[in-house]
């Protein structure tokens, strides 16, 4: 190992509004940095080659997929998984329409899900049907049908809007 | 005292209603605890060597550079291991002349499918185990690959076991009637072809064991991600030579199973085996990759139909032929056997003929095992079913909604045995047919369907009619000799405040297993739901039950749940009548509250019984029975299985430029007999469905003639997602068993058992007129195209 | 799997990440937005690499007007590109081409340097940027230069780029009064890599088109652009499929894939008001 290449990174960065500081392996990815050292096991590991989305979370406000990120890019990143984002209250509404309406089973794809909607739901416009449907398109459900979960998310968004949430 | 389920008023009526799951809320904060967040004190994880070959002899395995890592702790072979574990055979005996030879937990001289393991890599973390993996030098010399089903039997085909002499595991024919002469004397005979699709299940939470041996206590604790924690605790104990109440399986959350997760699986046992040599935990945590050459593998039919019907389009018979390829072994315990021989029972299933053959011809392949998966069996016999009653419908100038009530069995016609040789107790295939063509109002849809022809839209709609078998009996597997239970237990204990746990054998993967008996019990104690807890998954503790599969839950697990939960009641009704000088048959319970059953008035609250019972159970007369946990199990008796039935339809668009298939809508009117919770019915109706659409527009699994796998990963094995997955509407129809009190049935597996056959008579419905049609799934857009003769054939 | 690799290293600027990759003595590899290269670490497609991260360098990033072209950084964020003004009224096609990318998530942290570099046959940059006539600006240890689109595509996954190279940014013509972008593919799901898909640039009357999906790496399709030029979609629709050359694999033929670029071509002619 060089002066410049290195197989261990350090690291600073802030998860779920606290302040981190680690080592990891220089190969580490987010979701396993989140799972395995800092025991937030709120998000999962499904296909690791970024198709399945189970693994998204939120990373300086946007959603990235957690296996396709290694952890040494995000050097003094804000990030947020399902357990901040709970605890902050953000997606409160959205996690109440989920349970009302059955939008999980399994549960395995729910913190990736709440991550992906999190953004729709914090746009301006409500999107159709077809659009909430294609926004979710990278998050895989082998339960529900997804039908429950546009649903949950179309209620949020009229909610938000102040329209009845039926 | 019966339950007035048809009373929706009655005190206590949570079953039938809408409840929310108590276990959603948790996972929906990302409080789920699945086996791979679990971590314990010393633990290792264990990486597989897997062959890169269809079919190989192991010549030698050098495993030196591997050790020689920091992060490897210990390498393991398929004859190291053999020596704490004994080989398994998927062999059923009531199946008659089946063969499958012994399958070790890693391969010991052969390998017979790629992705089949060969070498254990025991590390401190995944990454440590992967790349000790990376290092071990397999020396294979290849052997020929057996590919083809049709082939699989010719004599020049190379035989994968040599000691069986063929390629063939099962052979069955269920034949009743005249077939050959009824074929040839019949008014219309029309024939197909059929196909489905290899597919796997992947669930999103691959498979993943944590096992555990504690030497000093003689005890195996496994945490793991399975839908039958008993049947895994009775296997893992017989072949690692423990006791059965030394072995604990744990199941807690699960992230999906849908039949992927009620095996015994290699890997895993490999798994419990080394924890035994070693004495720590070890986990295996299947990555993504791996699932798709180790997980079970199903369907993969092909079959020849033909069906006879008579100048009014009555039919008479019907004639199949169907094949299957398994891999190299039959699936233990459950046998790879039975998805063909549920395809020969259920042929035919929702009509009234007397003429019946189908054979079913089960044979070995150098490709992953294929095994029951949701709705094993059905979507094949449906689809061959509904694809040659529509083909003969079009023939014949018929509606397809015509011909099929001319031909549904009559819903005052039961108790039956149909020409398969199956019972049904009671069905309503015309009362489902009527609320169908409500729900989509056909004739408006027929109707916009002809305009848009004209504007040149291709749409279609397709109607598929069918039977899922539920509640099976001893007559599934425990005939057969396997350790599979098809009896379930439920104990429920009130604890002295008066709420309640009931621990139930079985077991929650989503399809709220946990809401619906919260419901059950609830309301036979007679407390609101949310005073019960429930407790599963856990062998130590939950009574010995079959667990989830094969639409049980709510129907076995679901009775045994109303039962103990009334035994309790009987039990505190008991006491209060001591306690309050009364009759116990004059009193009731409701809310949590013992009350006069004719007045309603309140007369003590259950925390006090419970404080008489458990402090001061002195006050009460001796000998007088204060059990407040009760136990009970149910097991059907009167018939093998309770048959539902359903009814889907599939409104689609073709594009005939490009083949591709737009799915506008679904229908799908189901009966499961006693509706428990309204929306968790739904729901898994809804995601069977689409499971039943990836079957046929997306999933494949694809093999080149050598048995390489070519589409391992996610990005190329394509499932059904949000953007093409249409909003669905669901009806019910109940038409209670009378096998128990509860009246339940399953709904499982009822949306992917019709909804490939649907969609296909739908397209078919649509490209009629351009002349062509699909049979064989998935019906991608270039076999759609190349069916309407768009581009060459 | 989890990723493997050799060692990983940050580099500050264009220079260090040169000399950074120097150092690595063959094993380097230049490390963007990670969604290609990561996906293939994961998925054992390569091991020991020693990563040079250049995601963090300023001067790969930002788009601006240069002239009569627009220049792209390298680091540009596929979602950037399709909410960025500059993009939207200059190079309309990328904004349009954006969207189809994969999924939010991916488009997040992919980079359009990335996207070019992997060269993926079916990815839709590569056909954008060989039907834009764009220019590719790239900086190596022998100083910088230029590739047009249409020479750095060299096959499947194959580019002109020197390994120890840096695409540093893509220039484009910006479009002039009345030109008009479109592009349209064909998915078997919503963001899947394209069965077959066309970009369209038509500047002036002359039409160029840029096709994904149809072959070993992003191909002009010259037959149909000239009978395009001509006003004559049936010939240009004849045309295309001796322009293209697909692969066949499990998703579908070549037979197929040149039977869709005819489909695609007559339904992008009829967007644009192509006269017969």
């Amino acid at each position: 190992m060089t002066d410049t290449f290195r197989n261990r990174i350090d690291l600073e960065m802030t998860v779920n509004g606290e302040p981190i500081e680690l080592t990891v392996p220089a190969a580490r990815h987010l979701i396993d940095l989140l799972r395995t050292d800092l025991g937030l096991t709120g998000s999962h590991a499904g296909c690791e080659h970024g198709v399945c989305g189970a693994c998204t979370v939120i990373v300086d406000g946007e959603t990235v997929r957690g296996c396709l990120t290694l952890a040494a890019q995000l050097q003094g990143a804000e990030i947020w998984t399902v357990e901040g984002l709970t605890e902050s209250g953000a997606i409160a509404d959205l996690q109440k329409a989920f349970v009302e309406r059955n939008a999980l089973q399994c549960g395995f794809c729910t913190p990736g899900m709440l991550a992906s909607a999190k953004v729709l739901i914090e746009r301006d416009a409500v999107p159709s049907r077809e659009g909430i449907r294609e926004h979710m398109s990278g998050n895989y459900c082998r339960c529900t049908g997804y039908e429950a979960i546009v649903d949950a998310i179309e209620t949020t968004l009229r909610g938000r809007a102040g329209g009845d949430a039926r | 005292m019966t339950i007035r389920f048809e009373d929706p008023n009655r005190p206590n009526s949570y079953i039938g209603r809408t409840v929310p799951r108590p276990n959603a809320g948790r996972l929906v904060k990302g409080r789920g605890r699945y086996v791979d967040d679990i971590l314990l004190p010393r633990m290792v994880h264990v990486a597989f060597v897997r062959s890169p070959y269809a079919h190989a002899r192991i010549a030698a395995i050098e495993t030196s550079q591997a050790k020689s890592l920091s992060g490897v702790l210990a390498v393991f072979t398929g004859r190291d291991l053999a020596e704490v574990c004994t080989p398994w055979e998927g062999r059923l005996a009531h199946l008659e002349g089946m063969k499958t030879p012994p399958q070790h937990p890693l391969a010991v001289e052969r390998a017979c499918w790629v992705g089949e393991p060969v070498v254990a890599v025991v590390g401190r973390t995944r990454a440590d185990a992967e790349e000790g993996a990376a290092m071990v030098e397999i020396e294979f010399e290849a052997l020929p690959a057996v590919t083809d089903i049709r082939t699989a039997l010719d004599p020049e085909t190379p035989v994968i076991h040599e000691a069986f002499g063929d390629n063939l595991c099962f052979r069955k024919t269920n034949e009743k009637g005249e077939v050959d002469r009824i074929f040839a004397e019949a008014h219309t005979v029309v024939e197909e072809s059929f196909k489905t699709a290899r597919h796997t299940g992947v669930t999103l939470e691959p498979r993943v064991i944590l096992a555990d041996w504690s030497e000093a206590e003689g005890e195996m604790t496994v945490h793991v991600s399975n839908q039958a924690p008993h049947m895994l605790q009775v296997l893992l104990a017989s072949h690692l030579g423990i006791p059965e109440s030394g072995v604990r399986v744990i199941c807690g959350d699960v992230g999906g199973s849908f039949g992927v997760k009620v095996h015994v699986y290699p890997d895993e046992v490999a798994t419990a085996a080394i924890a035994k040599i070693l004495g720590r935990p070890v986990k295996f945590s299947s990555d993504r990759l791996e699932a798709f050459t180790s997980d079970i593998h199903a369907r993969d039919h092909e079959a020849t139909g033909r069906i006879a019907l008579d100048e009014t389009g009555r039919i008479l018979a019907f004639d199949v032929d169907d094949w299957t390829g398994i891999g190299p072994y039959s699936i233990y315990p459950r046998t790879s056997a039975v998805e063909g021989l549920q395809v020969t029972n259920l042929i035919g299933g929702p009509y009234e003929f007397d003429h019946y053959r189908c054979r079913t011809s089960v044979v070995f392949q150098n490709k992953g095992i294929c095994a029951q998966y949701r709705a094993v069996g059905h979507p094949v016999a449906v689809a061959i079913t509904e694809g040659l009653v529509d083909k003969a419908a079009a023939q014949m100038g018929l509606d397809p909604v015509e011909i099929r009530r001319r031909n549904l069995i009559r819903d005052d016609a039961y108790p039956r045995t149909t020409a398969a040789g199956l019972k049904l107790e009671a069905l309503s295939h015309h009362k489902s047919l009527d609320a169908l063509i409500e729900a989509m109002d056909y004739e408006a849809l027929r109707s916009e369907q002809a305009s848009l022809r004209e504007k040149g839209v291709h749409r279609g709609i397709g109607i598929a009619s069918f039977i899922e078998l539920t509640n099976p009996s001893p007559f599934m597997y425990g005939i057969g000799g396997a350790r599979i239970s098809a009896q379930d237990g439920c104990t429920v204990r009130m604890d002295p405040d008066g709420s309640v746990v009931a621990l139930t054998g079985v077991t929650e993967q989503g399809q709220g297993t946990e809401a619906i008996t919260a419901q059950i019990v609830a309301e036979a104690v007679g407390v609101s739901p949310g005073m019960v807890r429930i407790v599963t998954g856990d062998t130590r503790v939950t009574p010995f039950g079959g667990g989830t599969w094969a639409s049980r839950g709510a129907g076995i697990g679901g009775e045994a749940a109303l039962q103990a939960g009334r035994a309790v009641r009987g039990q505190v009704l008991a006491v209060a009548a001591a306690m309050l000088q009364a009759n116990a048959k004059d009193l009731d319970i409701r809310d949590g509250i013992v009350v006069d059953a004719g007045t309603g008035a309140e007369r003590m609250p259950l925390a006090e019984i419970g404080r008489i019972v458990y402090f001061r159970g002195d006050t009460l007369p001796k000998g007088l029975p204060r059990e407040l946990m009760q136990t009970r199990h149910f097991l059907t008796s009167d018939y093998p299985y309770a048959f539902t039935n359903g009814v889907q339809a599939s409104y689609v668009e073709v594009d005939a430029e490009t083949g591709f298939v737009k799915l506008l809508k679904h229908w799908c009117v189901e009966d499961c007999g006693r509706i428990i919770n309204p929306l968790l019915v739904d729901e898994q109706i809804r995601g069977g469905i689409v499971q039943g659409l990836g079957a046929a527009l997306f999933e494949e699994i694809c093999y080149d003639e050598a048995g390489q796998l070519l589409n391992g990963t996610m990005a190329d094995y394509l499932v059904p997602m949000s953007g093409e997955m249409p909003d669905m509407i669901i009806r019910h129809v109940e038409t209670p068993t009378a096998e128990s009190e509860l009246g339940a049935k399953g709904a499982g597996e009822a949306g992917t058992a019709g909804a490939p056959a649907a969609v296909m008579n739908a397209i078919n419905d649509a490209i009629r007129p351009l002349g062509g049609s699909v049979t064989h799934m998935p019906f991608t857009p270039e076999r759609v195209l190349r069916a309407i003769g768009a581009i060459g054939k | 799997m989890k990723a493997s690799i050799g060692g990983y290293a940050r580099a500050r600027s264009i220079e260090h990440a040169l000399s950074l990759f120097a150092e690595a003595d063959g094993a380097g590899r230049y490390l963007a937005g990670g969604q290609s290269l990561v996906a293939a670490l994961n998925l054992g497609a390569s091991a020991g690499d020693m990563l040079v991260d250049i995601s963090g360098i300023e001067a790969l990033r930002g788009v601006r007007i240069e002239g009569d072209r627009l220049v792209i950084g390298a680091l540009t964020r596929h979602s950037e590109i399709e909410r960025n003004d500059l993009v939207a009224r200059h190079v309309p096609l990328l904004a349009k081409a954006a969207p189809l990318i994969a999924h939010d998530a991916i488009r997040n942290r992919g980079t359009i340097g990335g996207s070019l570099s992997h060269a993926d046959p079916a990815a839709e940059y590569p056909a954008c940027a060989v039907a834009l006539d764009a220019i590719f600006n790239l900086e190596g240890p022998n100083g910088r230069r230029d590739v047009a689109a249409s020479e750095f595509f060299k096959g499947l996954f194959e580019t002109d780029r020197a390994e120890d190279e840096i695409l540093t940014a893509v220039s484009v013509p910006v479009a002039q009064a009345g030109e008009r972008h479109a592009i349209l593919e064909l998915t078997r799901r919503s963001g899947d890599y394209a069965l077959a898909g066309l970009a369209i640039v038509v500047r002036g009357d002359r039409h160029r088109i840029g096709a994904f999906g149809l072959g070993d790496r992003p191909l002009l399709c010259e037959g149909a652009m000239a009978a395009l030029d001509r006003g004559d979609v049936d010939a240009a629709a004849t045309a295309i499929a001796d322009d293209v050359d697909p692969m066949s694999d499990i998703q579908a033929s070549a037979d197929y894939r040149r039977h869709l670029a005819g489909v695609v071509l007559r339904r992008l002619a009829a967007e644009l008001g192509v006269a017969r």
